[in-house]
């Protein structure tokens, strides 16, 4: 019972969203606000593996959510839809369904590939220095885009909103909604399986002791690569869900003012804690979409806020625990593995 | 100028040119020269702001370990305390008499500029950065307060006074002298000539002062120098107050150079001026200078040779291969590990 | 054929000779000194024998293998592990994991094993787990698998490291002044425990110590260097009549 009440509660919740968006219980804006959650969740628990348990201050994990975002709307507009820019659909419109998740995960392994940008000079450094590096990368991927006519340059690329009425006509459901969640959950549960597993525990340790850990056999290198790959693989699926839901991208949106955003979240929540990185996403953007109507305050009242919250709870909400360690009677219940 | 830089290569002529042959060629007036000398005027006046800028940065982080973000923030408020002082010397709000000249409106901008602006790098010191560092938390979590503080500033100042720009008076009388086509204004004469006097002044002030000598102390060691009876917060307070100030000439010239202001602009520049005080090796003064040089010249380089588009591209490109060349920057020093 | 040979060993940082002209040999087994004045090189040694710092000059060969260029993870996978003068823990990890971390080169199993959580990886993180409560609990130290090492006291710390460095499986273990900081009640169940562990795990020991009660209760040979020469060699109470060492440690009396 233990092992099964994360899978059916996830499973519970997302039928009900289904249902609900389906019967029209919750209108287009708050699916809308949901889906950013997730997407948030993605960035913040992935951008909490290199900022947290490895310690390293990346400030550019936005441009890899870019890379990600253009590569899987670029194969899902070019499979499935018929565009100006690539013309004729390459396979049936109605493939889509099954074939979205595939250009979710092709936009992922390509942001993973741009990580190796930052991987390899973490090799020689750190600290402040790879700071700089991941954001001279975060600068070179949106001025790269920018300076590529054939996908829109500034002006932004377009038409994923028409591979989503594919998926609605083949099925009439929220199929963004199934799929941000299903993203979600597939990433959270990556991470953690990584960070549980001994071979993650070297991430820690790296953290720590960079010297006694290569001295203690870890092999430092792959570490630090696999914790790169991973955190901007998973960025770039979080790009993906991001272009597909909005559907519409433009090199601007990840400025670095979105990594500044991740980056908030990570240290809200807490550094090394993948429920605190959730949580404070949640907070984060039902605190956006709450005050919006301040409009251009809602920007100093947020800041504001947090500057006040750090200097009561300087470690964050929930410091480096998991909600499981808070309550350790709650893991009686579930088992998440 | 990029219609006669575009499309050919750069001058085929040897790089190794003495300034007396460049001389030569400005008179004779080899188009490509006169552009190239042109854009390396320019670069020493883009480079100005970025290096005062990243003056500010190399400061703080070298006494505090602290990445101050806010500082391309504390820029732009200097931008606009100036504006607001000047035009009240000019007269715009109340009536003061009679109407001042210009050089003595510049003259009192500056050092009020100066003043207001430490006042706020000092305040946000006291409130935001100060009680952390009392907690000993983890210094990231300062990083995003700094952050935070910088975008306050930032949208504050969008919310205060909207989203329309404020373009900066004209103080000074504009003279250009020219040679050829290369053409060189008071104004960017000062801006280069003030940016080289700080340095050396700040230089100066680190290597030759007891104060400097404390500030240097501190960077080395943070827990024994208060054993040593050296008081502390006064040494960063001191600090703050001459990364502010540096920030807020910067502001003055930038807004006399480029007259528009606007509340983002401090956002860019800074981003940039951080980027360009790393690569020169973060903590070292002389590093955060050549930086700031570096980055201004490749920039305008760029711009001057290639569509401007390409310029962030290729700036930050040249950027990474420095710094994947030299890890610790050019003139840092890489923290030897004992074990 | 010798588990670990040094010839000529050399390193220079820029001007300074570090160390110069450095050789011994271990045929196992053996429970080897290595002493010296403060800055006379001794760490050093370890950390060209331990991959992070490369020799300027001379040949590591241990058990077959050059050792002069590889990473220091590589190296300890040959089966060289050492502890640290001042306790390199990893202190926000409990000891356990300290433990299972320090297996990463018998890890067994790849990424994808540790997503789709695999039979193989199943079986290989019970097996590290194993390995680690079966070291902790021959070191009297499995009452502490859940706790912080910053939060024991210094000489269950060393205790720990000691630990970490078996959990690599080592056929040679340094020991970098392993009763530093220890107090003479520590000492003496310092020395019971490394006599323990070069016996129960059939280790060959080579240790810096500057606590003479450590050295001459343990080492069969000692070795003395000073300013990266050697100066003497010989059995502890050969080395304890020595005038060179005395020297080197004393000064030699004119002023």
């Amino acid at each position: 019972m233990q092992r099964l009440t994360v899978p059916l509660l996830l499973l519970a919740t997302l039928a009900g969203l289904v249902l609900a968006a389906k019967l029209g219980w919750i209108d287009l804006y708050v699916q809308t606000t949901l889906m950013f959650l997730c997407i948030n969740i993605i960035m913040a628990t992935s951008l909490n593996l290199i900022n947290g348990y490895m310690g390293e201050f990346s400030c550019g994990h936005a441009g890899f959510m870019a890379v990600g975002a253009y590569v899987s709307s670029l194969l899902s507009v070019a499979l499935f839809t018929s565009s100006a820019t690539f013309g004729e659909p390459l396979l049936p419109p109605s493939l889509a369904l099954l074939g979205l998740p595939l250009c979710l995960l092709a936009g992922g392994v390509a942001a993973a590939l741009a990580g190796l940008l930052v991987a390899f000079p973490s090799f020689r450094t750190r600290g402040d220095y790879l700071a700089i590096i991941t954001l001279a990368a975060n600068y070179i991927i949106i001025s790269l885009v920018e300076n590529l006519d054939v996908i829109g340059g500034a002006r932004g690329f377009m038409g994923m909103k028409k591979v989503l009425n594919n998926m609605e006509e083949v099925a009439g459901l929220p199929w963004m909604v199934i799929w941000t969640f299903v993203g979600t959950v597939f990433c959270v549960w990556i991470l953690q399986r990584y960070i549980r597993s001994s071979m993650g525990k070297g991430v820690m340790a790296v953290c720590q002791d960079e010297i006694a850990a290569e001295i203690m056999s870890v092999n430092t290198n792959q570490v630090k690569l696999t914790a790169f790959l991973l955190s901007s693989g998973l960025a770039g699926v979080a790009g993906g869900l991001f272009a597909h839901v909005v559907g519409y991208v433009n090199p601007q949106a990840f400025n670095i003012l979105k990594s500044t955003e991740a980056m908030v979240m990570v240290y809200l929540g807490g550094m090394g804690s993948l429920t605190g990185s959730i949580l404070s996403a949640g907070l984060m953007t039902v605190l956006l979409e709450v005050l919006r109507p301040l409009q251009i305050i809602k920007w100093v009242a947020i800041p504001l806020l947090l500057i006040i919250l750090m200097q009561f709870r300087p470690e964050g909400i929930m410091g480096n625990r998991e909600l499981g360690d808070l309550f350790p009677k709650l893991k009686k219940y579930y088992r998440f593995k | 100028m990029r219609a006669a830089g575009r499309g050919r290569s750069l001058p085929t002529r040897p790089a190794r040119f003495t300034p007396v042959i460049v001389t030569f060629h400005i008179f004779t007036g080899d188009p490509m020269f006169e552009s190239l000398f042109q854009n390396i005027l320019n670069a020493l006046q883009w480079g100005s702001f970025y290096s005062l800028i990243a003056l500010g940065y190399c400061l703080v982080y070298g006494v505090l370990l602290l990445i101050n973000f806010a500082h391309g923030d504390i820029f732009m408020v200097g931008a606009y305390i100036a504006f607001f002082v000047a035009t009240f010397l000019l007269g715009k709000y109340v009536s003061l008499g009679a109407a001042l000249p210009g050089w003595l409106i510049l003259a009192l901008v500056v050092p009020v500029t100066m003043v207001l602006t430490s006042c706020l790098g000092v305040f946000i010191e006291r409130v935001a950065y100060r009680p952390l560092r009392r907690k000993g938390v983890n210094r990231l979590y300062v990083v995003i307060t700094a952050l935070m503080c910088g975008l306050v500033l930032e949208n504050g100042n969008l919310a205060l006074l909207g989203a329309s720009r404020k373009s900066f008076p004209e103080l000074l009388e504009k003279s250009i002298w020219t040679f050829g086509t290369v053409s060189l204004t008071n104004l960017k004469l000062i801006v280069i000539v003030s940016a080289l006097a700080i340095f050396w002044l700040l230089n100066t002030i680190v290597t030759r002062t007891r104060i400097g000598m404390a500030m240097r102390a501190l960077s080395w060691d943070r827990f024994a120098v208060p054993l040593m009876g050296i008081p502390v917060d006064t040494i960063i307070v001191f600090t703050f107050i001459l990364g502010s100030s540096m920030a807020a000439l910067a502001g003055v010239l930038f807004a006399m150079s480029y007259p528009v202001l606007d509340p983002y602009m401090g956002a860019s520049i800074g981003w940039k001026a951080f980027i360009a005080a790393v690569v020169g090796g973060i903590g070292s003064i002389r590093g955060a200078f050549i930086g700031g040089y570096i980055l201004g010249f490749v920039e305008i380089m760029v711009v001057a040779f290639f569509p401007s588009t390409l310029r962030d591209l290729i700036a930050f490109s040249i950027l990474l291969l420095i710094m994947t060349w030299k890890p610790t920057g050019i003139f840092g020093m890489a923290k030897t590990t004992k074990i | 054929m010798a588990l670990l040979d040094i010839k000529d060993l050399s390193i220079r940082f820029g001007g300074l000779i570090a160390v110069s002209d450095f050789s011994t040999s271990f045929e196992g087994g053996e429970l080897n000194g290595l002493i010296g004045p403060n800055g006379a090189g001794k760490t050093t040694v370890f950390n060209m024998v331990s991959g992070f710092y490369q020799p300027t000059g001379g040949a590591i060969v241990f058990d077959g293998t050059r050792v002069g260029k590889l990473k220091p993870h590589k190296v300890t996978a040959l089966g060289i592990s050492r502890t640290f003068q001042n306790i390199r823990l990893w202190h926000e990890l409990t000891v356990l994991d300290n433990i299972r971390v320090s297996q990463y080169s018998r890890l067994g199993y790849n990424l994808w094993d540790c997503f789709l959580r695999t039979k193989n990886y199943l079986g290989r993180e019970a097996d590290i787990d194993r390995a680690a409560f079966a070291i902790l609990e021959a070191l009297d130290l499995d009452r502490f698998a859940a706790e912080y090492p910053k939060n024991l006291p210094y000489g269950l710390q060393r205790k720990v490291e000691i630990a970490r460095a078996l959990s690599t499986r080592p056929k040679l273990l340094l020991l970098d002044e392993p009763a530093a900081g220890l107090n003479s009640s520590d000492v003496d169940g310092l020395i019971k425990l490394i006599r323990f562990i070069h016996k129960e795990f059939k280790l060959t020991i080579w240790m810096i110590e500057h606590q003479m009660t450590v050295v001459m209760s343990l080492c069969e040979w000692i070795k003395v260097i000073d300013f990266g020469r050697t100066i003497a060699e010989g059995a502890p109470e050969a080395i304890q009549q020595n005038p060179e060492v005395i020297k080197a440690y004393l000064g030699d009396g004119t002023i």
